[in-house]
């Protein structure tokens, strides 16, 4: 009954001869994907130690000394940061973390409910709805910005906080990945069950397909938090004031000064370097959800 | 703009917002500007998008002393400069929202005029043609009896070069080009590691004034046309010389503001740079170890009884058409780059060089740039070659050309070719633009 259960069992009967075969071929046959996954993550981490490393040099020393040589100048490189008109930086920090935050909550609570509605009931028009949702999957969110500041310019709603929320909270992906989840993890037996039981389709889904999708839920909030903390083309349009700026767009200014004032490479970079560490301690929190995953798979049929 | 140049100009525009932004459908917006009927009367509060530093302070002694007399009151609105601004103000155009003044560079001025972003100001502005050099001022009129801008900070060209390795060396300072190909090549005799200095393909505004100082027109118009002059016989005479140098090996072929550069300049590998005269705050950042070593002279002459300079960046103060207070966002636009008081606060806030010519001997300029405080006649100098500035000639394309710098000539430099043909790219693809975005180009 439960998919998601033998989905699991699959890929793990499908090693089994692997390991079977004793450890010397294992161990060979295992060189050649450790040593690409090396790479990979040493592609992945190199820019990321550059950023750290170049975020502890001073101005002097950013471009004169070796790259991966640390250098002397990471307190003045904070306290400048810090400064920098009056601490502008913490602002555009607390707003990248509300545009995130808030509008990663409330994509994912959309998401649920209408990942769930698409999954569990059967209406006519279903699979159009599902249709149109898969074609906002393949266009890319820079497309849309332009026509969504156009209208919400209508609205007389650009240059505000609502203005880059809205146009996240619907998020095809997010709806995409809920309903697949439902559909694996919310067995229609169960729904079946509370319907015999007489709870009301609302308490259903939040007393009993609620809990058992909250793993995918949380792999929808890290996916639109990290889109939304990353974003830059829709704060780009919709915001000219730059006390509403997340971090990407205050950064941005940060480097185009226009041509007489240099660019404040040691501020970005710094900048950028904070900037990175909430996503890795979100990562790190949320981290143990997924865990979940193995417990609620484990519906009994 | 009644004359069908203009209108022209405006269908070009609806076109091409519509392929920078991606959105066929928006070509439909048309953008019905609402004469100049408003009510001029009462207090009127204005944004700003400028990207100048410290340019919040200088609004605020606006805001605190005549604003606050005439009711007009400013906000500031930081923005990243560059031509993703230039997007913004167009798409922002499109929904009618964009501020009420922006600061736009003086090559995008045309494409914001052609987009009918930009409301003529002459009515609201008498006085301030005087306080600028005519090369300058021309600048924002595009030719025609309008004005679109306030001409805000310049960036005439100059030769920057190291006071210190010239002397070691036995070079004299070049003043014309013959003479700066002949120091090329002797300090290469002398010291074959280093380099006089470099052609770099990656900002196409230092090829524009070098072509500008020689007396290129790249936009003109005849008629109801545009024509494009980026292969005229002086751009030719440019590119044969920067690509003769460079072939022959003895400048360098790297391009600048990258971290190599940096070091070849704060090492001495580099001993000279032609620029503008914001390059002390450049060279602050690039080579720290160098302060006080350099100094500055006219950029070299094509010919002896020459004494010309191109300009190299440089923006201006703009009223959009969105704006209803239109004549309060002039008279601001004019008191901010007219006035004593704000340009010597924007020179000091925002580092900037001012338009005004004025303004470029004011109290604001008696001392060097700390980075040059050996050569203590350096804004007195600016201010001369200041006014050599050639009259720039700029279209609504400008963009579609510096990209196809970036590509032809940075490939040339790169393998040491032909540079005649990078620039005959150039052109062929400027006009190929122009023609595709529906305009008329003469031959």
């Amino acid at each position: 009954m439960s998919s998601l259960a033998v989905r699991k069992a699959a890929p793990a009967a499908g090693t089994t001869p692997g390991t079977a075969q004793g450890p010397p071929l294992r161990r060979r046959i295992a060189l050649v994907p450790t040593l690409t996954l090396l790479l990979g993550a040493l592609y992945c981490l190199l820019p990321v130690a550059w950023v750290v490393i170049a975020s502890t040099k001073s101005g002097r020393e950013l471009f004169s000394t070796f790259t991966f040589l640390p250098g002397t100048g990471f307190t003045q490189n904070l306290r400048d940061l810090d400064a920098y008109r009056d601490g502008i930086y913490w602002k555009w920090m607390g707003n990248s973390a509300l545009y995130a935050g808030l509008g990663a909550l409330l994509s994912t609570a959309v998401s649920a409910l209408s990942g769930y509605g698409l999954a569990i009931y059967r209406f006519r028009g279903r699979e159009t709805v599902f249709g149109v949702l898969m074609a906002g999957v393949l266009m890319p969110p820079v497309i849309l910005a332009i026509p969504q500041y156009l209208l919400l310019a209508k609205a007389d709603l650009t240059d505000s906080y609502a203005s880059v929320l809205l146009p996240l909270v619907l998020s095809p992906y997010g709806i995409y990945l809920a309903r697949i989840y439902a559909t694996a993890a919310v067995p229609g037996d169960v729904v079946e069950a509370g319907r015999m039981d007489g709870a009301s389709e609302w308490r259903i889904f939040t007393r009993v397909a609620l809990p058992m999708m909250v793993p995918g839920l949380v792999t929808v909030f890290l996916f639109q938090f990290v889109a939304v903390w990353n974003n830059f083309l829709l704060p780009y349009i919709m915001l000219s004031d730059d006390e509403k700026f997340p971090i990407t767009l205050g950064l941005f200014t940060l480097l185009e000064q226009g041509s007489n004032t240099p660019a404040l490479y040691t501020l970005v970079i710094t900048g950028a370097m904070l900037a990175v560490i909430p996503l890795i301690a979100l990562f790190l929190i949320i981290q143990r959800f997924w865990s979940l995953d193995l417990l609620s798979g484990a519906v009994k049929s | 703009m009644p004359d069908t140049k203009h209108s022209r100009l405006r269908r070009w525009g609806a076109t091409t917002v519509a392929a920078v932004l991606g959105a066929t459908t928006l070509a439909a917006c048309g953008s019905e500007d609402a004469k100049d009927s408003q009510a001029e009367s009462g207090p009127a509060s204005l944004t700003y998008w400028t990207w100048a530093p410290g340019m919040d302070k200088v609004v605020d002694l606006w805001n605190k002393g005549p604003g606050k007399e005439q009711q007009i009151t400013v906000t500031v609105k930081k923005q990243a400069s560059g031509d993703t601004l230039v997007t913004k103000i167009l798409t922002a155009h499109k929904a009618h929202k964009a501020p009420d003044l922006v600061q736009a560079e003086y090559q995008t001025l045309p494409t914001l005029v052609s987009n009918d972003a930009l409301a003529d100001i002459s009515g609201d502005v008498d006085g301030a043609k005087s306080k600028f050099a005519d090369g300058v001022w021309q600048q924002t009129t595009l030719g025609s009896d309008a004005v679109y801008a306030i001409p805000q900070d310049i960036g005439p060209m100059m030769f920057y070069y190291r006071e210190d390795l010239f002397k070691k060396y036995g070079l004299t300072v070049p003043t014309t080009w013959e003479q700066f190909a002949e120091t090329a090549r002797a300090l290469k005799k002398k010291a074959p590691d280093k380099a006089l200095t470099t052609f770099s393909a990656n900002d196409s505004g230092l090829f524009a004034g070098l072509a500008q100082q020689a007396g290129a027109k790249w936009w003109t118009t005849s008629g109801d046309k545009w024509k494009v002059g980026i292969d005229d016989a002086a751009t030719r005479k440019v590119a044969d010389f920067w690509g003769g140098l460079v072939k022959e090996g003895v400048i360098d072929n790297q391009p600048m503001y990258q971290p190599a550069w940096n070091k070849a300049l704060n090492t001495g590998k580099q001993i000279a740079w032609v620029s503008a005269v914001w390059a002390p705050g450049t060279l602050t950042t690039a080579a720290p170890d160098t302060k006080g070593k350099w100094a500055m002279a006219p950029l070299p002459q094509w010919s002896d009884s020459d004494d010309v300079t191109g300009s190299w960046g440089g923006s201006s103060t703009a009223v959009t058409t969105d704006s209803k207070h239109r004549a309060a966002a002039a008279k601001f636009a004019a008191w901010l780059n007219t006035d004593p008081k704000a340009v010597a606060a924007m020179a000091k806030e925002g580092g900037i060089y001012p338009a005004s010519t004025s303004a470029q001997l004011s109290d604001a300029f008696t001392q060097p740039p700390a980075f040059f405080s050996n050569q203590p006649d350096f804004y007195t100098k600016a201010s001369q070659i200041a006014k050599t500035t050639a009259p720039s000639a700029w279209g609504p394309n400008v963009n579609v050309a510096y990209t196809s710098f970036n590509d032809a000539f940075g490939a040339a430099a790169k393998n040491k070719s032909d540079f005649g043909a990078a620039l005959t790219r150039m052109q062929d693809t400027t006009v190929a633009d122009l023609k595709k975005q529906g305009f008329g180009v003469a031959q």
